[in-house]
């Protein structure tokens, strides 16, 4: 047998079971959302653009721009949070005791991670119950169902994506050059953003999608914790799909989260490469030639 | 711009800034805080989350007292091991195809693999859904059990490959002048040496077949129940405070899981 055929042979069963459950099932909603809507649920064999024109709908047109909004908001604040504690690990000598501490509650069950943010937010919960200990209120607040406690939760449960990267990335740098900075002059304020910044790019980048994408196709968080305000895309795709049964339309919205998601994903990696270091251009082996340069 | 004594007063200073850290260790306080609340819950005697006094009658329930949930579980655990074999096998494969040879479908086969990885969730769980409904398959464990395969197949095939393409590759040419033929070479050579990264593919597919609420949600069907499912339907449909000492338990076996890990997890991620 040629080496050639070898190769393929060896990838045969995953090129099979990704076409069959995988590629075949986003073409069939690309079809799908060129069709009729059946009377019952599923679709009649016609083609039809009424799935994308159903979608200037004032109120589809509100919750795309709301998830939108979510997502950034959601993705600035965790990468700010996250990228002191990559830097923080990176720099520590208990690397691995840090990574673990950020590891536990991010392989904690995703739903007991919701229901717990229920349980310390809820009408009887934690943060009522203290407040009311405290003499701060009498009355229960109501701290769930609405966008800032989806975008809290949202934080919470995507930190972790921020952060691995974050300090793998953080943890390659040379932080010697940091040192040089300083002995050349720069506040170490100046220091973090003009070297340590432009020189961890592409893991603010790993982190960002990490964070965005599934954010921006979140369902169970909006669902448990947000309240009509906080309807998100992946909210109405599930709703067209069991409750009103627009099969069409569910999936006309999912091609659109998937071409901005995937769009996405693929424009940051073609423009990845060069771009880098300009910012702050100094030859980095004279920097580290620099005699104050030891750590 | 030397500043004198520059060198001797930062060997005194703590590694890292301390802004940093302090940020840090509030950004820890905020992750446990939750399981803290739910751990403390579970011990409480009353069914409000007012305090009542400690009791364990919520774990005797747990134990005792809840067969649907244990059902769940036992799906879980079976649909978690069945979707990481099936996926570590086919994945595995695949990452010695593409990294021993080339041919043309290669990087087709590359891309193809890394794009489920990137989808939303939602979108991954819709058109399975879409697609099992139009091939006329019965929703339950074995949809699941597809499903679950299908999202961890990306990530077995990135971590084999990896490890693949740390290995030494003149060790697979030494073999072969030698005369070790095709499925010698696979078993005896390439397998074993791939054996960590397979290791790892595969408890990162249990961990995430274990984890799926989305996905599971809309392919499951009449007995494929799993344990985040059973959870949603218990956060939804009325709480008992049963759900507390599950979650105290769940929090205890991923401490007890990842601490001996520890010292792998900086390699875990720098994947």
């Amino acid at each position: 047998m040629r080496k050639q055929h070898i190769g393929l042979l060896y990838t045969l069963p995953q090129i099979l079971w990704l076409l069959v459950f995988f590629a075949a099932p986003l073409c069939i909603i690309v079809i799908y959302s060129f069709l009729k809507k059946g009377l019952y649920g599923g679709v009649e064999p016609q083609f039809s653009l009424e799935a994308y024109t159903a979608m200037a709908n004032p109120n589809i047109v509100l919750v795309t721009w709301r998830t939108l909004k979510i997502s950034i908001i959601a993705t600035t604040l965790t990468l700010l949070i996250a990228l002191p504690c990559g830097y923080s690990i990176a720099r520590s000598r208990n690397q691995a005791i840090r990574l673990f501490l950020v590891i536990v509650p991010f392989w904690t069950n995703f739903l007991i991670r919701i229901y717990a943010w229920i349980a310390i937010m809820g009408n009887e919960g934690f943060l009522n119950d203290i407040l009311r200990a405290l003499h701060l209120t009498t009355e229960s607040i109501q701290f769930l169902y609405n966008q800032t406690a989806v975008i809290l939760v949202l934080v919470y449960m995507y930190l972790p994506y921020a952060i691995l990267p974050l300090f793998s990335t953080i943890d390659k740098f040379d932080f010697t050059l940091l040192d040089a900075a300083r002995d050349l002059g720069a506040t170490k304020f100046q220091s973090y953003i003009h070297v340590l910044l432009p020189n961890i790019k592409s893991g603010l980048v790993t982190a960002g999608l990490f964070t965005f994408v599934p954010i921006f196709g979140a369902y169970a968080v909006p669902l448990l914790i947000g309240g009509k305000d906080s309807y998100m895309l992946g909210n109405i795709i599930a709703d067209q799909l069991t409750k009103t049964r627009n099969w069409p339309l569910a999936s006309s919205i999912s091609m659109t989260v998937t071409v901005l998601t995937t769009g996405l994903v693929f424009l940051i990696a073609m423009r990845k490469p060069r771009e880098q270091k300009q910012v702050f251009d100094v030859d980095p082996a004279f920097l580290q030639a620099t005699p104050d340069g030891e750590r | 711009m030397l500043r004198k004594g520059g060198v001797a007063a930062r060997k005194f200073m703590p590694p890292g800034s301390s802004l940093s850290n302090v940020i840090y260790w509030v950004v820890i306080g905020f992750l446990f805080l939750p399981l803290f609340v739910l751990v403390l819950y579970s011990f409480n005697a009353g069914r409000q989350t007012t305090w009542q006094g400690f009791s364990l009658v919520w774990y005797e329930k747990l134990v005792m007292n809840s067969p649907e949930l244990w059902r769940a579980f036992s799906n879980s655990i079976v649909i978690a091991f069945g979707s990481a074999l099936m996926s570590t096998a086919i994945g595995t494969l695949a990452a010695v195809g593409t990294t021993r040879y080339s041919f043309k479908l290669k990087n087709l086969v590359s891309t193809m693999s890394f794009v489920p990885m990137i989808l939303p969730e939602i979108v991954v769980g819709v058109s399975l859904l879409i697609f099992f409904a139009g091939v006329g398959l019965k929703l339950g464990l074995l949809t699941v059990w597809i499903a679950h395969t299908t999202f961890n197949l990306p990530f077995v095939y990135l971590l084999v490959s990896a490890r693949l393409e740390e290995s030494d590759p003149s060790i697979v040419e030494a073999a072969q002048d030698l005369g070790a033929n095709e499925v010698q070479i696979l078993f005896r050579i390439i397998l074993p040496m791939a054996m960590p990264g397979i290791l790892s593919a595969f408890l990162t597919a249990v961990t995430l077949s274990l984890e799926d609420f989305v996905i599971t949600f809309f392919v499951t069907g009449p007995g494929g129940t799993t344990l985040p499912l059973y959870i949603y339907s218990m956060i939804r449909f009325g709480v008992s405070p049963v759900i507390n000492a599950l979650s105290a338990v769940m929090v205890a076996g991923t401490v007890l899981l990842v601490y001996p890990m520890r010292n792998f997890l900086k390699v875990f991620a720098s994947r």
